[in-house]
């Protein structure tokens, strides 16, 4: 233990505790910027900064260890002139049109000159060349950028991406596309991470809201919405609803209140995925061909965008599946457009989902028949919903929690866990062992492979039928790099490989409300399995209206129309 | 009222100076990887300050100039905007009327012309081509990227042994570079910025004299492939030692008796004691590594034959022949190449120059090797005849200062004519035609006659240094590539057309310094490994001392001091004391970590494999 005075406080500290954590474990808050717990802890804003008895110098907090009798003050005079200079220095680079930016109110920025009382600056306003193409889902507003470089770390170093990377040096040193590349030609996955760790506006979604309330106008159109499983668990969390209160029939509510004629669930198609990835899955496994290859999830455009660029070679080896969200596209134009006895063209299909990426997957082309425009037309981030819900000045705690339309109004707990890292593998798993044996697990019996995993993969192996399934779970791609190379090398193999773009998949999404500092994945994802478990229906091949669709249009898993509507080539 | 005045700087003029010497040092240890562009700009706003005002050009067009270099780095510059930039600055070149305007012009357009692709990209693309791969100064200037500030840290603590497996894992010369290296590290010191570069070189000779033999790491298992490596200097026992602590079996051929290159046969024992040359070595067979001695590679056993033998091939016979200055008489006998001079030392060939006057061409580090160790065999006199000004020599000025004390005579502003010699063949003199310093060509003064009558500079040995060449000849019939004297390799170091075979050091680069030679066998080492399928890392496990929070207070460098000249020069011993203890760790605690404060906290603050 290490003996230290905080503003005349002595407490004794673990050695090696940094001087912020000492100063939290007295509650004495440090006001921090750049800084994010083993990702980025570069002391480049110097905000933290404190005054230690002996220094001439200041000292940041964040990354520096309490010694044996150090005296340190947090709010000494120094400390708060310092502090208030660094952070007028940020403000005189920051485009600060705060009533217009999407991170007023929760932007770490504008909350510390709030809390500073920063009233007026003697400094000019420096701003510079704003230069972006604005159709990219992934925005970056040049002037609200801090450089604080956490972007660039997070891509670096739990994505393994390098998109971002310091650009130009000296005064005019900022943040850039890496090796004087362009946004669109970075490979760039869209998994929107570096959104979720930025402490300002600078990065941001494409913002599509007003596309969707266009439609909303158009008295012809018909406005279909879906709902994916990971938005359940996160959407109240910016509107003050605790984990309770947020149910998933209270977005249908809003969404019906917004003008949306039908609303659905994402976790429906999730299961109809299922159906089509299972009966994929065992009938390459029963022919043998997974002895040789994997066959790898398609459920996340992240992922399936980062094996197109990454491993194009190796394309051939993802499910031809469609993900759920362009599967209730498709449903939506072929089976639904057909009950309603309308166009498909007619059919506006918006979808909510906790991701960037899908805002470039539903760019793919619909085919059926003839072209058919595309399965979804507008992706809406979870914060999308979040602003819209603010904006219409629906009172959250007004929502009831409604069902869902017919006929795709049912969905099974396996569809829900979706959302979370190992949801999708486990979901595939339940019915892959009843196409094979008949007869129905136990619904927990692949509960092993839940949970984030920092480092690494999560392998398993299952008896189905008295066969050995071997299986890989991986999120966050710098792992999923990891495990590539592995399988790659011919170091491991598995049969069925899931894979997640973000880290504890679409539960930790790019699109998900932003709480700086906080990692919310493994709790959200908790929050999953825990309807899993309290669904009334565990399986995906038991959705009653799964099965009314394959009876009525769809015909059998992998057919004919199954096939032309539901699958993809996954062409570059 | 007085008639004159004697002249004293006021206060504020004093302050400046100050300011003026702090600029001097921090731009001497500019950064590296800045933007040239924004770099300009900001030189150009510091020449415009120096204006005088009275001129046109440079009081205003000086700073128009500066506007429009802004716009380029804004992205608010189209191409007509260089065109702008390069005329303006060609009109204040030709219209200023004093060096403040005209020369402040210039360096704009030195750089418009210089560099220009940086001009276009933030012109056309609004983005800079520059970036910081390595931003700690010292690791960056040093060519073998050794941990300079992790291994500052261990001597601060004592810990000499770690210290020394720290450097070894990019340099398997500890010791030689701590008593011989150029340290380029310390030309970009930031501690500049405070008061004085840290003197590192002595930070590693403190380590390697305190820390004695250090074993070297376990190798990696046996891969069973053979490498052979032709040359026994520093460059090929570097690759020799990585390569072996990958598991791969390296036979070394070495021409002379012993291994160790220019280090043992070029360089004085009195800069360089070779049982401290030993050390290095020793680790570096303590890995494993065979020698075949005495193998001369064309004679012996040729290149062909070592690639049927051998899984992978490194050329690295350094640059071991004499440059011949061309000179009538120059065959007379007495007159002596320092390669072959300095060689016959250390080898114990060379007889005692007792009684003689002893002549040394040549302004370089070999030149001052041959003087000082002339002086240790007894010479009369020794005088080094160098064509340019002392200011102009390539030697380090420590060297000069060195020989100077040692009382060799500096004549210079001398050209070499011709070798006088008597009926025997024996040199008697060398004359030399007196020459005056010129313009400068290529960034470097040129001399021409002064039209004074040549002089007769009378000499019974006569050495000349003026450069080395290598022996290719064999290497060129075997099919190696050859330009202008070097064996011409890739930067990967090895050849498109011949796959196995590598070449690197002095044979490659042409003379060069020994962290250069480690450098190119540490490249070489990696892409030999990688050549024969593996990828295999070095890594070293020494744990580095976080850094110390602590104010930096202006503080003087230790400098190594030296025997007295009188006594040393009655002896080959080590002329350089080691620093003390307590200096070593002053001198360490100087380090400003630029490891850990600044940039390299963010990246590439270090690298703990390759």
């Amino acid at each position: 233990m290490v003996n230290v005075t905080i503003n005349h406080r002595e407490i004794s500290v673990p050695e090696g505790t940094t001087i912020m954590e000492a100063a939290a474990s007295i509650h004495i808050q440090i006001p921090k910027l750049c800084y994010l717990k083993d990702v980025n802890e570069i002391s480049a804003c110097r905000i933290c900064v404190v005054e230690v008895e002996g220094q001439s110098r200041l000292v940041t907090s964040c990354n520096n260890v309490v010694e044996e009798g150090m005296v340190i003050y947090t709010n000494s005079p120094r400390v708060r002139r310092n502090r208030r200079h660094t952070i007028e220095m940020l403000l005189s680079q920051h485009n600060m049109e705060c009533p217009m930016c999407v991170r007023s109110g929760n932007c770490s920025l504008q909350s510390i000159a709030n809390d500073l009382n920063v009233v007026g600056s003697f400094y000019k306003q420096e701003l510079v060349l704003q230069e972006w193409d604005m159709h990219f889902p992934l925005i970056r507003e040049a002037n609200k950028c801090i450089k604080c470089m956490r972007c660039i770390q997070i891509c670096d170093k739990v994505q393994g991406m390098n998109v971002w990377d310091v650009s130009g040096t000296g005064s005019r040193t900022t943040v850039g596309v890496s090796g004087c590349r362009d946004i669109t030609s970075a490979d760039c996955t869209l998994c929107g991470q570096c959104v979720t760790h930025c402490p300002t506006g600078a990065l941001r979604e494409r913002d599509d809201t007003t596309s969707f309330y266009r439609a909303l106008e158009r008295e012809d159109t018909v406005v279909v919405a879906q709902i994916a499983p990971a938005v359940r668990a996160a959407w109240g969390e910016s509107l003050g609803l605790s984990r309770e209160e947020a149910a998933v029939g209270k977005i249908a509510d809003a969404l019906r209140r917004m003008g949306v004629d039908y609303v659905f669930d994402t976790s429906f198609s999730a299961d109809l995925t299922i159906m089509e990835e299972a009966h994929e899955f065992v009938e390459k496994f029963t022919k043998g061909e997974l002895e040789e290859d994997t066959m790898f999830t398609s459920c996340c455009p992240g992922w399936v965008s980062f094996m197109k660029t990454q491993y194009p070679q190796m394309t051939g080896c993802l499910s031809t599946a469609k993900s759920p969200q362009q599967m209730f596209g498709a449903v939506m134009k072929s089976a639904f457009a057909k009950k309603l006895g309308i166009e498909p063209e007619r059919i506006y299909a918006v979808s909510i989902m906790p991701c960037l990426a899908k805002k470039a997957e539903r760019e793919m082309t619909l085919f059926y028949e003839e072209f058919a425009g595309h399965d979804v037309d507008c992706v809406l981030t979870t914060r999308e919903l979040d602003r819209m819900l603010k904006a219409d000045y629906i009172d959250p705690h007004t929502l009831e929690d409604v069902e869902f339309d017919r006929p795709f109004g049912e969905s099974s707990g396996a569809g829900v866990i979706f959302g979370a890292t190992g949801g999708v593998m486990e979901a595939a798993l339940r019915s892959a062992y009843f196409m094979v044996t008949g007869e129905n697990p136990p619904a927990d019996a692949f509960k092993e492979i839940r949970g984030v995993k920092q480092k690494g993969w999560t392998e398993a192996e299952f008896d189905i039928a008295g066969k050995k399934v071997s299986i890989a779970v991986v999120s966050g791609l710098k792992n999923t790099r990891m495990l590539m190379e592995a399988i790659r090398k011919k170091k491991v193999h598995y049969h069925f490989v899931e894979v997640m773009a973000c880290p504890g998949g679409c539960s930790g999404g790019g699109g998900q409300p932003i709480h700086d500092g906080y990692e919310l994945a493994g709790e959200r994802g908790e929050n999953l399995y825990f309807l899993d478990k309290n669904a009334k229906i565990r399986f995906s091949h038991e959705n009653p209206d799964i099965r009314t669709l394959y009876q009525e249009y769809m015909g059998e898993p992998g057919g004919k129309r199954a096939h032309q509507l539901l699958h993809t080539e996954h062409r570059i | 009222m007085s008639r004159l005045e004697l002249q004293t700087p006021n206060h504020a003029q004093l302050v400046v100076e100050g300011l003026y010497k702090d600029l001097e040092r921090r731009i001497e240890s500019s950064p590296p990887g800045l933007c040239p562009v924004d770099i300009s700009r900001a030189f150009l706003e510091l020449c415009h300050a120096q204006s005088c005002g009275k001129c046109v050009p440079c009081r205003v067009g000086l700073g128009q100039l500066k506007n429009l270099l802004t716009d380029v780095l804004d992205g608010k510059a189209d191409i007509r905007t260089l065109t702008a930039i390069r005329e303006t600055a060609q009109s204040i070149m030709e219209s200023a009327d004093c060096a403040i305007g005209y020369e402040a012009a210039n360096m704009v357009y030195k750089g418009a012309v210089g560099f220009k692709e940086d001009y276009l990209e933030h012109i056309m693309y609004h983005r800079c081509l520059s970036t910081l791969n390595q931003p700690v100064p010292c690791v960056f200037r040093c060519p073998a990227r050794v941990d300079i500030p992790g291994y500052i840290a261990l001597v601060r603590e004592g810990r000499y042994e770690d210290a020394i497996r720290l450097i070894r894992k990019d340099n398997p010369f500890p010791t030689t570079c701590g008593f011989i290296c150029e340290h380029p590290c310390e030309d970009l010191c930031r501690r500049n910025m405070i008061d004085d570069a840290v003197n590192i070189r002595g930070l590693k000779r403190m380590a390697s004299d305190a820390a004695g033999y250090v074993a070297p790491p376990e190798c990696a298992p046996s891969t069973g492939r053979q490498v052979a490596v032709v040359g026994g200097g520093p460059s090929g026992l570097s690759a020799a030692y990585y390569l072996q602590l990958m598991g791969h079996q390296v036979t070394v051929y070495e021409m002379l008796p012993e291994l160790g290159g220019m280090l043992r046969y070029g360089i004085p024992n009195y800069r360089l004691p070779k049982e401290r040359l030993d050390q290095d070595i020793q680790a570096i067979l303590d890995t494993g590594v065979k020698v075949e001695f005495g193998k001369d590679i064309g004679k012996d056993i040729s290149l062909a034959e070592l690639k049927e033998q051998y899984d992978a091939v490194l050329i690295s016979i350094g640059a071991s022949t004499d440059k011949k200055m061309g000179l009538e008489g120059e065959d007379a006998d007495g007159v002596i190449s320092a390669v072959q001079f300095l060689r016959n030392v250390a080898l114990g060939q060379e007889e005692r120059l007792d009684g003689q006057e002893v002549a040394v061409i040549g302004g370089g580090n070999v030149s001052m090797d041959a003087v000082r160790t002339a002086v240790r065999l007894g010479a009369k006199k020794v005088s080094i005849l160098y064509r340019r000004r002392v200011a102009d020599m390539t030697a380090l000025p420590d060297e000069i200062q060195g020989a100077e004390a040692e009382g060799v005579e500096i004549r210079t502003l001398m050209a070499p004519s011709r070798v006088e010699k008597n009926e025997e063949g024996k040199v008697e003199g060398i004359w030399v035609t007196p020459q005056m310093i010129s313009v400068i060509r290529n960034g470097r003064p040129s001399v021409r006659p002064s039209g004074e009558e040549d002089v007769l500079i009378p000499c019974q040995t006569l050495i000349v240094a003026i450069g080395q060449d290598i022996e290719y000849q064999h290497f060129e019939e075997s099919g190696v590539p050859v330009q202008r004297g070097r064996i011409s390799v890739e930067k990967f170091g090895g050849f498109e057309e011949m796959p196995g075979v590598f070449a690197g050091g002095d044979c490659a680069s042409g003379p060069s310094t020994v962290i250069s030679a480690v450098a190119a066998g540490k490249v070489i080492a990696a892409n030999i490994d990688e050549y024969l399928g593996y990828h295999h890392e070095i890594r070293s496990d020494v744990e580095i001392p976080e850094p110390i929070l602590e104010d930096k207070q202006p503080c003087g460098r230790v400098n190594m001091t030296e025997r007295e000249a009188g006594e040393r020069i009655c002896d080959f011993e080590g002329v350089e004391n080691c620093m003390t203890t307590a200096e070593a760790c002053q001198e360490a605690s100087r380090c400003l970590r630029c490891d850990h404060f600044g940039y390299g906290i963010f990246k590439g603050g270090r690298d703990i494999k390759w």
